[in-house]
């Protein structure tokens, strides 16, 4: 992946066969570093990669392995399949998250992915408050094959979230998704809203939501730390999704995450398209963040 | 995290009991911590190493005033190369040039492009009196077309009328001559995300400038951007060649030291600043108000620019 191709540089010109000195592995932090692991977390896996003492020389390979290791390590817990539960019908998850970080195309991706294994999918088009936010998601549905339920511009998005659940519940849907406005966690009042859509689709179905994702922009730096502890605490999030994987940035603050929330990430994004998702993989994003994977792919 | 750097920076300083003139040891404990503050506001590794470089220069050897201690020097010396660096006067965007004058917005998806488009057409009516044309230009992502259609009602300004099957580029051109027939002094150009990586779109976008020669090229980035701003400034800004930034979501609590990166490496303008997703949430930009976000110290410098 791109993820690594940098990194991959970075590594091989500071690991050209040296002793894991203190200098080698303040160079390896700075890796990680533009990685945007943040300084603690990068702290933390350079420590436990410099615990080993490796007193004879080092191939920049093995470096990478190491530290791949010490990254999967964090990430492996975490990477949990998204499971829903045929007995709920329908299946009722909620998406949020901060503005453009990619919540209605990761709904659209989950529906081409649920429709294609046979699932009957409803969206519910919770954002009423950015400009054809509710078009976009309608393109999205006739595209997919999946029915949008949607109110007027402006309307509570709460009362469209009763609504939708209703309406899915009648016709028998296996799985409800529904979309909400972006809203930056500061936004006292937009968090609010969204405590009162949960609580709202509970009046609907008292175990609704069953899920609630979070979709987090791989670019944003150590900002996503607010942003899920502020998500988790108002709506209650139970899984991550990172976007846009497909370009240089490289996600790091997962590992961060990882280590203070715990929370499964499920999906990543890598493209604008529907078929754009590809399952959270711990070893993958691990060896990517090590810069492993290119190495492979050059030589095969 | 970052409200403890004073108390860092204080307990550093507060082993030495001479004032005098700052040593080169001093600083450079003190450059530690300010390294990781600016690495905690998102501020790009390479630009912390040569910000933090200048700032060792300018303060070894710094005298320091009686009333302040040491710490609170070096804050007030990061901070006013802080400000140094990101251009220390608000550049507004630029309208001079005969009309029908382009202003071209490019940048990452999601960034805000469409949305501070509008934002900037509103401006340049209510404020410039000017006759402006907006342009969707993206053909990609569903209801982009839409969405700026909405926007121009909202803000009472005009957009091209949608032909579905045109590219970018020939929308380009009818919007350049629709704008020359009927005599609009302005035309936004919204185009499609793109990550700057992605070949196809990039040389898309140059395409788009030269067809349209563009007199502003504005970047517009979010605010709450990682590491990641300083390769996607350098890419858009070597590929068209871009005229200044536009910081979105500013009023996100974001440290925002994606702004210092950006202006760093590509020594381009940051003109205007997204605060809001309402049409009117768009403000001229501030240094000092970055400075003091950045640093999270904006008492400690205003203290010592009184003693
Ligand atoms: N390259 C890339 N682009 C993506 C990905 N996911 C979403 N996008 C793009 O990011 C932009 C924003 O996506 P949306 O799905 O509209 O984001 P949103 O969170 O719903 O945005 P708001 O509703 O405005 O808050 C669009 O241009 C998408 O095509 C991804 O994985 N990779
Ligand atoms: N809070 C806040 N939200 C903003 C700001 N600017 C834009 N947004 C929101 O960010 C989201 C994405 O904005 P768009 O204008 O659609 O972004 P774009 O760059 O045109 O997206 P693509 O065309 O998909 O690449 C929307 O939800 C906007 O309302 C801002 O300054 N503050
Ligand atoms: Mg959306
Ligand atoms: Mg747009």
């Amino acid at each position: 992946s791109r993820t690594s191709q940098a990194i991959t540089q970075g590594v091989a010109d500071v690991f050209t066969k040296r002793k894991l000195d203190a200098l080698t592995l303040e160079e390896l932090e700075d890796v990680l570093l533009r990685a945007d692991l943040g300084v603690g977390a990068a702290t933390r896996i350079t420590e436990a990669v410099g615990k080993a003492r490796y007193e004879r020389d080092i191939e920049p390979e093995e470096v990478r392995e190491i530290l791949a290791r010490e990254v999967e390590r964090v990430l492996a817990p975490v990477a949990e399949e998204l499971v829903v539960d045929d007995s709920k019908t329908p299946f009722i998850i909620l998406v949020v998250g901060v503005n453009g970080s990619g919540k209605t195309t990761t709904i659209a991706k989950l529906t081409a992915k649920w429709t294609g294994e046979g699932k009957t999918v409803v969206l519910a088009a919770g954002d009423t408050f950015r400009a054809a936010a509710v078009e976009q998601l309608k393109v999205w549905g006739a595209r997919l094959g999946a029915e949008v339920v949607s109110g007027a511009e402006g309307a509570d998005p709460a009362a469209l979230a009763f609504d939708a659940i209703k309406c899915a519940k009648e016709q028998g849907a296996d799985i409800l998704l529904m979309d909400t406005a972006g809203r930056l966690q500061n936004r006292a009042e937009l968090m609010a809203e969204l405590e009162k859509i949960v609580r709202v689709m509970k009046k609907a179905d008292a175990e609704a939501p069953h899920a609630v994702l979070l979709v987090l922009d791989a670019t944003v730096g150590q900002n996503a730390l607010q942003q899920v502890d502020v998500f988790e605490r108002v709506a209650g999030v139970t899984g991550l999704v990172m976007t846009k994987l497909d370009g240089t940035a490289r996600g790091g603050i997962l590992v961060a995450i990882a280590e203070t929330y715990g929370l499964p990430i499920h999906f990543i994004g890598v493209g604008e398209s529907a078929d754009d998702l590809e399952p959270f993989a711990a070893r993958d994003f691990a060896r990517a963040i090590a810069g492993l994977e290119e190495t492979s792919e050059a030589e095969s | 995290m970052f409200e403890s750097l004073s108390d860092k920076l204080s307990g550093i300083f507060d082993k030495l009991t001479r004032r005098g003139a700052l040593s080169e040891a001093d600083v450079n404990e003190a450059l530690r911590e300010i390294r990781r503050a600016l690495l905690e506001a998102d501020v790009a590794l390479d630009v912390v190493r040569s910000f933090t470089d200048k700032v060792r220069d300018r303060a070894v050897g710094a005298g320091v005033i009686k009333s302040v201690t040491p710490g609170q020097m070096v804050v007030k010396i990061v901070n006013d190369v802080l400000i140094e660096t990101l251009g220390e006067d608000a550049e507004p965007i630029d309208l001079v040039a005969a009309p029908p004058l382009a202003i071209m917005m490019v940048g990452l998806q999601g960034a805000g492009k469409t949305t501070t488009t509008a934002k900037i057409a509103k401006r340049l009516k209510e404020r410039h009196g000017k006759r402006t044309l907006m342009a969707s230009l993206d053909v990609k992502r569903p209801a982009a077309q839409e969405q700026l259609a909405v926007l121009g009602r909202q803000v009472e300004v005009d957009t091209l009328p949608i032909v579905p099957g045109q590219t970018p580029v020939q929308i380009a051109k009818r919007a350049m001559e629709a704008a020359r027939l009927q005599g609009y002094d302005v035309v936004l150009l919204d185009t499609a995300g793109r990550t700057h990586i992605d070949e196809p779109l990039m040389a898309e976008m140059a395409e788009i400038k030269t067809s349209s020669k563009p007199h502003e090229i504005l970047l517009v980035a979010d605010a709450l951007t990682g590491q990641d701003a300083v390769n996607l400034a350098q890419n858009f800004d070597e590929r068209v060649g871009l005229t200044g930034i536009v910081l979105t979501r500013m009023d996100g609590d974001g440290r925002g030291g994606a702004a210092l990166s950006m202006r760093y490496v590509t020594g381009k303008p940051i003109k205007l600043i997204g605060v809001g997703e309402k049409m009117d949430a768009l403000d001229e930009f501030s240094p000092t108000r970055i400075a003091n976000r950045i640093l999270g110290m904006g008492d400690i410098v205003a203290l010592v620019e009184k003693a």
